[in-house]
C-alpha cells in the first residue's frame, strides 16, 4: 500500500539519537522519529523526600512527561494534563521491567521527558530517549527498551505512525498502537485506540517487535559513539 | 589494551570459565552487561566499570562534601551520592564544642571526610584521621566520579604530574569532588583545566604524554615558585 | 550541588582583579548560539545557548477578544517554565515566583519598547484581535536564564509568521502557515541583567557566579530616535549604591550601542 510520504509498510521515519544533551543531568538524550523530537533527562538515584514515599526494598522511578506549548499546532496550555499524567505513568511502567533498583533502596530516579516538536508517536520517542538517558546515568539495566507506534490503516499494518496517518479515515479508519519491547522480546508498553481483529493484532505485534529491535540497535550505536 | 564499551544487556561472553563480577549479570550461559561502561577482565572475573552515573559510596572512601544542614549533634553533608550523609559530633576531634557546631563547620562549608559506614538510609562520615576536616581555602570542582581512577593514575602518577606542573595541592575525593589549593587562583584554575582534560580524554591511549603536552602548552605566564 | 562558600570566596577574589574563572572579562558574554525553527508546529520558535545554558522559546498565535481599554490592539501573554529537566533546583509543579518573575521580565522588555506594532494585530476593532503567546522553557541551567530567554524570545519573534486565518469562520486554521511575518518595528529591545558579585558588576554569570551574586538589576533598552530604558527591575536581597547604579546605567547604554552584531544574529 502507498503511505502518504512514500514509506514502505515496515519503514520507520528517519531516526536520530544522541546522548548527553543536557549537561546538568546524570544522563540525557534526544530521540527523533522524523519530525517528532523528544528530550529525556535523568537525575539520580538521589535521596527521596518526603520519607513516606521511600521504598525500603528498592529505589523508585518517577517519570514526568510534558509537551511544550508550541510542540503542537494548536497551543497546549503549559502544565500537566490528564493525558500527560497518564503517559508519564505508562512510560514509567515501560522502563521499570529492565531497571534493577534494589541496589538503591529509599532513593528516587527522576526521569523528565519533554516533547519539543510533535508529529505523533511522542510517547514512543520519549521512552526511547529515556532508555538512553537511564543508561548514561549508570542505572543498572538488564537491557535497553525500544518503543514504536504501529498502525492499522483500514486493513494494512504500518510501522511508525505519523499525524496524517493517525487521522486516516478511509475504510476501517486508523487504529493506533503504542508498544515497547525489551531486547528479549518482552512487551513493556501496549496501548491502543481503534478497532482491530485478532489476526491483525498479532501481525501488528510482530511488526512492532521487529521495529523495536532496530531501534535498540540504533540506541546501542548512540551510546557507543558518545563523545566523552 | 583499549577497553571495549558495552551497553546494558549486551552479551560479553558465553565462555563458562568466566565469572560475573560487578556491573554484570549471568543469564543462562551468557554473562551480560548490567550497566553502560567499559568491560574489563580481571583473571576469571568479568566486570563493567561505569563510564558515567552517580557515585556509589563505600566504607573507607575519602570524599569531599558540602554542609547542607546542622542538627543538634552533627552535620548533614551532601556528597553527590544517592544517599545523604551525616557527620556526627562523636566522629570529630575533641576540641569541637557541642554548643558551637556552626563554628567548626557552617552551612555551605566543604569538608574532607572518610566514610565510616553505609546503611540503607544513609552514609556515616568521620573526620577523625589525619588529612580530614574543614577545607579553609582554595576551590572545589565537580568531576565524574567514575573518572577518579584515571585522574589519580597508576600509583598516583597522573595526579602527581598535575600537582607538580601546576604547583597546587590536590585532594581527590572518591566521589568526584576535588579540592585544589594553590598560591594563587591562576594556578588553581590551571590545575582545574588539566583535571578536566584528563576526565574528558579518559579512555584515550597515551594519555600521560598528552597531559604532559597540555601542561606545557597551557602553562600560565606567571607560575609562582614554591 | 550548589556553589560552596569556598568557591564563592575565590570567585569574588578573582573578580576583584577583573577576572573570571572561564577567562572572560566582567561584561563579556559566553559563546552565543542561536537556532530558529525548532518546532515546525509553532508560528515561530528559537533555541539560544549561552555557554552551557540552553533556553527554548515558542510563539503561538490565536485569535481572541481585545481588552476593553485597548479595543484595537493585539495582546501578548508570556509564560515561563523552569523545567526540572534543566536543573535539580527546579521542582515539578505550578510556576513558582522565579519562573513568574522571569516571564514577566521578558514580557515587559518587549512590550514597552514598541518592537511589536500592537495595532497591526487588530482584526476587527472591539471584537477580534490576535493573541500572541510567548512560551519559555529552560533546557539546561548554567546561569543567566533570563538574558538567554530574552534573546530566544527575540529570535522567535523575528522568525514568526502568521498562521492561516479563516475569515468566514473567524478561526485560526491550526497547522497551516502564511509567509506573512509579525508586524515588527525597527526598535529592537535588548535586555541586560547586571549582577553584583562582591564589589564587581558582571553580565552573563554562570550558575556558580549567579549563586555568588548578592543582588541584580535587569534593564531593557531599545533605540527609537535615541537609546532609552523601557523597563527596569532590581532583584535580590542586597542593595546597590548610587554610584554603582550610575555606573551600571553607563555600562548598559554602552552595551546596547555595541550590540549590532548580536541583533543581526537574532534576526538570522
Amino acid at each position: 500500500m502507498k503511505r502518504h510520504d512514500g514509506r514502505k509498510e515496515n519503514e520507520m521515519r528517519e531516526i536520530k539519537a544522541e546522548v548527553g544533551v543536557v549537561p546538568n543531568a546524570n544522563g540525557s538524550a534526544i530521540f527523533k522519529f522524523g519530525d517528532t523530537v523528544a528530550i529525556a533527562a535523568v537525575y539520580g538515584p538521589h535521596p527521596l523526600h518526603p520519607q513516606h514515599l521511600q521504598d525500603p526494598r528498592k529505589g523508585i522511578l518517577r517519570c514526568n512527561y510534558d509537551m511544550t506549548s508550541f510542540s503542537v499546532t494548536e497551543r497546549k496550555r503549559p502544565g500537566p494534563s490528564r493525558r500527560s499524567q497518564e503517559i508519564s505513568k505508562v512510560s514509567e511502567w515501560s522502563l521499570l521491567p529492565v531497571l534493577k533498583l534494589e541496589e538503591f533502596p529509599n532513593t528516587v530516579v527522576d526521569l523528565h521527558i519533554v516533547i519539543i516538536q510533535a508529529n505523533a508517536s511522542t510517547r514512543c520517542a520519549g521512552i526511547n530517549a529515556a532508555s538512553l538517558a537511564l543508561a548514561q546515568a549508570g542505572v543498572p539495566m538488564t537491557g535497553l527498551v525500544g518503543a514504536v507506534s504501529v498502525g492499522k490503516l483500514d486493513r494494512d499494518i504500518v510501522v511508525d505512525v505519523d499525524k496524517k496517518e493517525e487521522d486516516f479515515d478511509k475504510g476501517e479508519g486508523a487504529t493506533d498502537i503504542a508498544m515497547a519491547f525489551t531486547a528479549e522480546g518482552e512487551i513493556t508498553l501496549l496501548q491502543l485506540d481503534g478497532k482491530i481483529q485478532e489476526d491483525k493484532m498479532k501481525e501488528a505485534l510482530e511488526a512492532g517487535e521487529k521495529a523495536c529491535m532496530e531501534i535498540i540497535e540504533i540506541q546501542k550505536k548512540a551510546l557507543k559513539s558518545i563523545k566523552k | 589494551m583499549t577497553k571495549k564499551i558495552v551497553v546494558p544487556g549486551e552479551k560479553i561472553t558465553s565462555d563458562d570459565k568466566f565469572l560475573p563480577g560487578e556491573g554484570t549479570m549471568k543469564q543462562g550461559k551468557d554473562i551480560k552487561a548490567l550497566r553502560f561502561g567499559l568491560y574489563e577482565e580481571n583473571g576469571r572475573l568479568v566486570k563493567v566499570i561505569p563510564l558515567s552515573g552517580i557515585f556509589m559510596p563505600r566504607r573507607g572512601n575519602v570524599v569531599i562534601g558540602k554542609v547542607m544542614d546542622i542538627t543538634f549533634n552533627g552535620w548533614i553533608i551532601d556528597i553527590d551520592a544517592p544517599y545523604q550523609s551525616f557527620l556526627p559530633l562523636s566522629e570529630c576531634p575533641r576540641y569541637v564544642n557541642k554548643r558551637d557546631l556552626q563554628d567548626y563547620l557552617d552551612i555551605g562549608d566543604m569538608v574532607v571526610a572518610k566514610i565510616s559506614g553505609v546503611k540503607s538510609k544513609g552514609v556515616d562520615l568521620s573526620v577523625l584521621s589525619r588529612g580530614l576536616g574543614k577545607i579553609e581555602s582554595g576551590i572545589t570542582i565537580r568531576t565524574n566520579s567514575n573518572k577518579v581512577p584515571r585522574i589519580i593514575g597508576k600509583e598516583g602518577s597522573m595526579i602527581n604530574l598535575i600537582k607538580k606542573e601546576t604547583n597546587t595541592e590536590i585532594t581527590v575525593g572518591q566521589n568526584g569532588i576535588i579540592w585544589l589549593k594553590g598560591d594563587n587562583i591562576e594556578d588553581e584554575l590551571f590545575a582545574k583545566k588539566a583535571i578536566l582534560f584528563v576526565s574528558e580524554k579518559s579512555f584515550v591511549e597515551g594519555l600521560t604524554e598528552k597531559v604532559e603536552e597540555f601542561l606545557k602548552k597551557n602553562k600560565p605566564k606567571k607560575i609562582s615558585k614554591k | 550541588m550548589d556553589v560552596t562558600n569556598l568557591t564563592k570566596k575565590r570567585i569574588k577574589e578573582y573578580l576583584s582583579e577583573g577576572k573570571r574563572f572561564d577567562g572572560r572579562k566582567p561584561l563579556d558574554y559566553r559563546d552565543i548560539e542561536i537556532e530558529t525553527g525548532i518546532s515546525k508546529n509553532s508560528e515561530g520558535s528559537a533555541r539560544v545557548r549561552l555557554g552551557k545554558t540552553e533556553v527554548i522559546v515558542g510563539v503561538k498565535l490565536d485569535v481572541g477578544e481585545p481588552y476593553t481599554d485597548s479595543p484595537d490592539e493585539g495582546v501578548m501573554i508570556t509564560s515561563c517554565e523552569l523545567t526540572p529537566l534543566s536543573s535539580e533546583r527546579f521542582e515539578y509543579g505550578p510556576p513558582k515566583i522565579e519562573a513568574i518573575e522571569l516571564g514577566r521580565l521578558v514580557d515587559r522588555g518587549i512590550r514597552e519598547s514598541g518592537f511589536i506594532d500592537w495595532k497591526k494585530l487588530c482584526i476587527k476593532k472591539g471584537e477580534k484581535i490576535w493573541v500572541l503567546f510567548l512560551d519559555i522553557y529552560t533546557i539546561n541551567d548554567d546561569g543567566d536564564l533570563l538574558d538567554a530567554a530574552c534573546f530566544a524570545a527575540l529570535a522567535a519573534l523575528f522568525d514568526a509568521k502568521f498562521p492561516k486565518y479563516d475569515e468566514k469562520l473567524e478561526k485560526v486554521v491550526y497547522g497551516e502557515f502564511t509567509t506573512k511575518k509579525l508586524p515588527l518595528s525597527k526598535i529592537v529591545p535588548l535586555t541586560f541583567t547586571f549582577h553584583k558579585i562582591g564589589d564587581e558588576i558582571v553580565l552573563d554569570p554562570t550558575r556558580q557566579e549567579e549563586d555568588s551574586a548578592d543582588t541584580r538589576i535587569t534593564l531593557s533598552l531599545s533605540k527609537d530616535k535615541d537609546v532609552a530604558i523601557n523597563s527596569c527591575q532590581k532583584g535580590g536581597e542586597k542593595d546597590f549604591t548610587k554610584k554603582e547604579m550610575i555606573d551600571i546605567l553607563a555600562k548598559a547604554f554602552k552595551k546596547y550601542e555595541e550590540s549590532d552584531e548580536l541583533i543581526k544574529k537574532l534576526k538570522k
